[in-house]
């Protein structure tokens, strides 16, 4: 059994979010990078199902050279082995090509990966792949299970979440709670250091949207305070002055 | 030509947020001259029900009323919808934004050699080429993109263009598709979803409790006010976490993104990965016993005080108000 766990390298949940280079570039001062949370709770199902079933595990990260410390921290949480595909991830489509040409060659059973990631938030490589590879893709998965060839999986839904089986190989985009984040132990971490991570050249460039220039919502005004005592000003308020009553 | 829109249904009704989709495609489709309106509708349901996509704006639906694709089988909805799509000869193709809408978006852009824009939240300029502008970082930014190919695909996320309400029922058109086993591979074997409650990610109000409602039997006051209100409930992370509430009704950066009128935070301390899920909200209260909560800096609208004093009356003054 081979698993694949493709992360990805974003800015910490609590980052301030700022454009330089006149709105066309993402400001990185001061931000510290993380492994995806989404991707995050992918990969420690994926460690428990390489215990659980003596399965191997790989995690792979289309980016420059910036994101080997978080293909190092995902290596100190449980994978195996890391691949990273040495280029800048365009758009969803482009990185869905490279996760496929990757998964061609290596033959995974299974694929995971975040529902989405939290910079761009396509929530769309999954199902690139899937389709790409000719393999079912289901999102977002809360609950992942494996026996024999059969995957059950619990999917969340409007309202609720579905049940649902499919065979092995598949592709699936998780979020919580598939399994609880894992913090990387001090063996972890010193064993990171010496596991194989491969560099890959990306295939050819596709070309289906590109942006060019990023803008912050506008600030909002200070709050208006009502007292405790008074609510109806309140119920006033959202009905006479917001309207949304 | 036509621009083609994806309609979901639940519980026998079609879904809002699908209905704005519709009102958008018309939008976009009287900027662009992309011809008239048409949906697409998997599995049973009503005709009278789909017909009222038409008041949306879709002048035509075309219903694939095979049951199979009652449940939303994802590869079995992409097929089918890229079949219907290429039928029609369409070069747009509509939808919104959903747990299933999503999924099967992503298998279509492969399907239909599409650039797939997720997160729209404006019409398209197509002044020179196309841009159009999409919600990037959890709502925390925007980024102007433009599209190069000749077929896309725009996953519209709420309150992107008014709900139109003003068009002539629409004509249902019954099709049937030939669709291969494989396209099956995955089965739902059984769903649980609670019925008749207002949907989170649909709703116009929603009102959140998080830890300060110190636990799950004190939920009643979330959901007395959520009643008047006409609301949706929802919560914090912690307050999922821990089991007070269903894990669907979690909203904020690893969970439900909404982006309702009014949005009702109490007890709710306002961290930066909550706010992530609300900062598409058109206006934010915010109740909290503790007047440096950072939720004030996000807020429209506070009250400083105990929760379980100010529900009540909260509840009351919004009953006396009809
Ligand atoms: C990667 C990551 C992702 C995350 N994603 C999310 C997410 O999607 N959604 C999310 O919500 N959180 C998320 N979190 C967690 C987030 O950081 C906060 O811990 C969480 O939002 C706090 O929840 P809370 O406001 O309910 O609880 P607390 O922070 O404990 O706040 C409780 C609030 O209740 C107030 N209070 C107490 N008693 C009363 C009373 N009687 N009346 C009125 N007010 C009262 C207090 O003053 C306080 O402000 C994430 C964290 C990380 C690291």
């Amino acid at each position: 059994m081979k698993i694949l766990v493709c992360i990805t390298h974003v800015p910490d949940t609590t980052s301030k979010i700022q454009f330089s280079d006149n709105n066309t570039k993402f400001d990185k001062s001061g931000v510290q990078f993380i492994i995806g949370p989404y991707d995050d709770y992918a990969l420690a199902r994926a460690v428990e199902l390489k215990e659980q079933l003596g399965a191997s595990l790989t995690v792979l990260n289309v980016g420059e050279v910036e994101t080997e410390p978080t293909l190092r921290k995902a290596l100190a949480i449980g994978a195996d082995d890391a691949i990273r595909v040495n280029t800048f991830p365009k758009d969803s489509l482009f990185v869905a090509q490279q996760i496929a040409a990757i998964a061609k060659q290596n033959n995974y059973d299974l694929i995971l990966m975040g529902r989405e990631s939290i910079d761009f938030n396509g929530g769309m490589v999954h199902g690139m792949v899937g389709e790409m590879l000719g393999m079912p893709s289901v999102s977002p998965v809360m609950k992942l299970e494996i026996e024999g060839n059969t995957v059950k999986m619990a999917r969340e839904i409007e309202g609720g979440k579905e049940y649902l089986e499919a065979k092995l190989p598949l592709v699936a985009g998780c979020q919580e709670p598939i399994a609880e984040w894992k913090i990387p132990n001090m063996r972890g971490i010193m064993s990171a250091r010496t596991k194989p991570l491969q560099v890959v050249d990306p295939l050819e460039e596709s070309n289906a949207s590109e942006v060019i220039s990023y803008q912050l919502p506008p600030a909002k005004g200070a709050v208006k305070l009502v007292d405790k005592d008074n609510v109806e000003e309140l119920v006033r308020l959202l009905k006479n002055e917001a309207k949304v009553l | 030509m036509s621009v083609l829109v994806y309609i979901e249904h639940a519980d026998g009704s079609v879904k809002k947020t699908s209905l704005e989709a519709v009102s958008y495609a018309k939008a976009l489709s009287e900027k662009t001259s992309e011809g008239e309106i048409v949906a697409v509708a998997l599995g049973s349901i009503s005709s009278d029900e789909l017909a009222k996509a038409g008041s949306a704006g879709a002048s035509k639906v075309i219903h694939v009323n095979d049951d199979k694709l009652s449940s939303g089988i994802i590869q079995a909805h992409a097929e089918a919808v890229a079949q219907v799509y290429k039928q029609l000869g369409a070069k747009t193709l509509i939808l919104s934004k959903s747990s299933l809408g999503d999924a099967v978006a992503a298998r279509l852009a492969i399907k239909l050699d599409a650039a797939l824009i997720s997160n729209v939240v404006d019409l398209p300029d197509t002044g020179s080429g196309y841009k159009i502008k999409r919600s990037i970082y959890t709502g925390k930014a925007f980024a102007e993109t433009v599209v190069n190919k000749e077929h896309k695909i725009l996953a519209v996320k709420k309150n992107a263009v008014d709900l139109k309400s003003d068009g002539a029922d629409a004509v249902i058109e019954t099709v049937v598709l030939e669709l291969s086993a494989d396209n099956f591979a995955t089965s739902i074997t059984s769903t649980d979803k609670t019925t008749g409650d207002i949907l989170l990610p649909e709703a116009d109000i929603v009102v959140s409790g998080g830890r300060g409602m110190k636990g799950p039997e004190n939920w009643g006051l979330i959901e007395g006010l959520a009643k008047e209100l006409g609301a949706a409930t929802g919560c914090s992370k912690p307050v999922s976490d821990i089991g007070w509430r269903p894990h669907h009704e979690h909203v904020g950066q690893t969970g439900v993104k909404v982006a309702p009128s009014l949005y009702v935070a109490v007890g709710i301390s306002g961290a930066i990965q909550h706010l992530a899920g609300v900062n598409s909200s058109k206006c934010i209260v915010v109740i909290n016993k503790d007047a440096e909560a950072p939720f004030f800096k996000a807020a429209d609208y506070g009250i400083v005080g105990d929760a379980f004093e100010v529900l009540p009356k909260l509840t009351e003054a919004v009953k006396a108000l009809k």
